[in-house]
């Protein structure tokens, strides 16, 4: 069954997007098929290089915060890391092991392997979830500063990041439930 | 990649990362054998061979749901399957990361455990051949069925009973070298069927295990 039909929207290089809807209006359904973990109900997802944030970090408890963005590191090529630490004021907690982290301080983790990606285009489910109003702002420059170097980033939100950027609401594209007496009917 | 397999692997020491768990699996079902079949030395050495790949295939089987389960919960499966590295290569890593931490350990105690069992002396380097050759192939298809099972409530027991009729082939093979190994016959033709096997998966099983995991995380 189609969620979203005729979203249509452009970004180019130095632009971010916010996404914006209603719970359940498909923003991370949209994000995902993006992204490539869901294939579109139709066509194909051709583009740059993507790095994908999703509600949970991918954050090993027992590593340290140093090894966790380590290992992001090399998994994206990059070698690093100090930058992605500053960015994110986590230079302090680097020997923390992530599971000792409060949950504002694993989301800063998790939102720091964004920078080692060196993808293109970031896509963002809900960055600032449990971040305090310090760790937004940091969150904010840093898309900026990526933004600065010709990236693009397409983020799903609810608050006001500062962001000198467009609003997509998709609320507005949900697709149409198919008309009485179509084949589903005969299964509900 | 490198990065990947050198994670797990620390994973795997750290506390609560299971590392032990098969082998310890492994020692106690191969203790309870004789407890269970009585303490006739001919009649364990005739079955030992078969006894120590059965617990072997278990020990490995035990710590399969791990394999993926994990990486699922805390998100990294999705940000791994969104990275420049293909999904495959991650499985074959996260297949070899299970070896090194389950088989290898198995591979290397068997021998010891054999003692427990009575198996004849000319048992002791089939059964470690075998094993060697044979466990690999274990790990894969773990994987494949793992990649099967992942974010399913309670997959694991759903993942044994996937899994072990895909290891039925690798047990007869691998039990029969062993055992024609410790009553002294020619092992080359089910060896050179285990390698077949072991070979056969190594190739194909990262394939459908990334097919499934794919679908899995749709």
């Amino acid at each position: 069954m189609p969620l979203l039909s005729g979203v249509t929207f452009s970004i180019h290089p130095g632009q971010a997007l916010i996404l914006r809807g209603p719970n359940g209006a498909g923003k991370t359904t949209l994000l995902r098929v993006l992204a490539g973990l869901q294939p579109p109900l139709a066509g194909a997802i051709t583009g740059p290089e993507i790095a994908y944030a999703s509600h949970s970090d991918g954050i090993k408890s027992t590593l340290t915060v140093t090894e966790n963005l380590r290992f992001w590191a090399s998994v994206f090529g990059s070698s690093d890391i100090a930058p992605a630490l500053e960015a994110y004021h986590l230079t302090a907690l680097q020997s923390r092991a992530a599971g000792n982290l409060s949950a504002g301080q694993k989301r800063r983790l998790g939102l720091a392997r964004m920078q080692l990606s060196g993808a293109a285009l970031w896509l963002m489910d809900e960055p600032t979830v449990s971040l305090d109003g310090e760790a937004v702002g940091w969150f904010s420059a840093a898309v900026r500063a990526h933004l600065g170097k010709g990236g693009l980033a397409l983020i799903a939100t609810h608050i006001e990041l500062g962001l000198d950027a467009e609003i997509l609401d998709i609320r507005n594209y949900r697709a149409k439930p198919e008309l009485a007496g179509s084949s589903d009917e005969a299964f509900l | 990649m490198r990065a990947l397999l050198l994670r797990d692997l620390k994973l795997a020491f750290r506390a609560g990362g299971g590392f032990g768990l098969g082998l310890a699996f492994f020692l106690i079902v191969v203790t309870l054998v004789p407890f269970s079949v009585g303490p006739q030395g001919a009649l364990l050495s005739r079955i030992a061979a078969g006894v120590l790949w059965l617990g072997a295939l278990l020990a490995c089987l035990l710590s399969l749901d791990r394999l993926l389960a994990l990486d699922w919960e805390d998100g990294s499966l999705d940000l791994l399957a969104t990275s420049p590295v293909p999904l495959e290569a991650v499985l074959s890593v996260k297949a070899l990361a299970h070896w090194l931490t389950t088989g290898l350990p198995l591979v290397l105690a068997a021998p010891f455990f054999g003692v427990l069992l009575n198996l004849p002396e000319p048992g002791y380097l089939w059964l470690f051949a075998s094993l060697c050759v044979g466990t690999p192939a274990l790990s894969v298809i773990g994987a494949f069925g793992a990649a099967l099972t992942v974010g399913l409530k309670r997959g694991g027991l759903l993942l044994s009973l996937l899994v072990l009729p895909l290891y039925v082939p690798t047990l007869i093979f691998g039990a029969e070298v062993a055992r024609r190994g410790s009553e002294g016959l020619s092992v080359s033709a089910p060896l050179m069927m285990l390698a077949g096997i072991t070979l056969a998966s190594l190739a194909l099983m990262p394939f459908a295990a990334g097919a499934a995991l794919r679908m899995n995380l749709r």
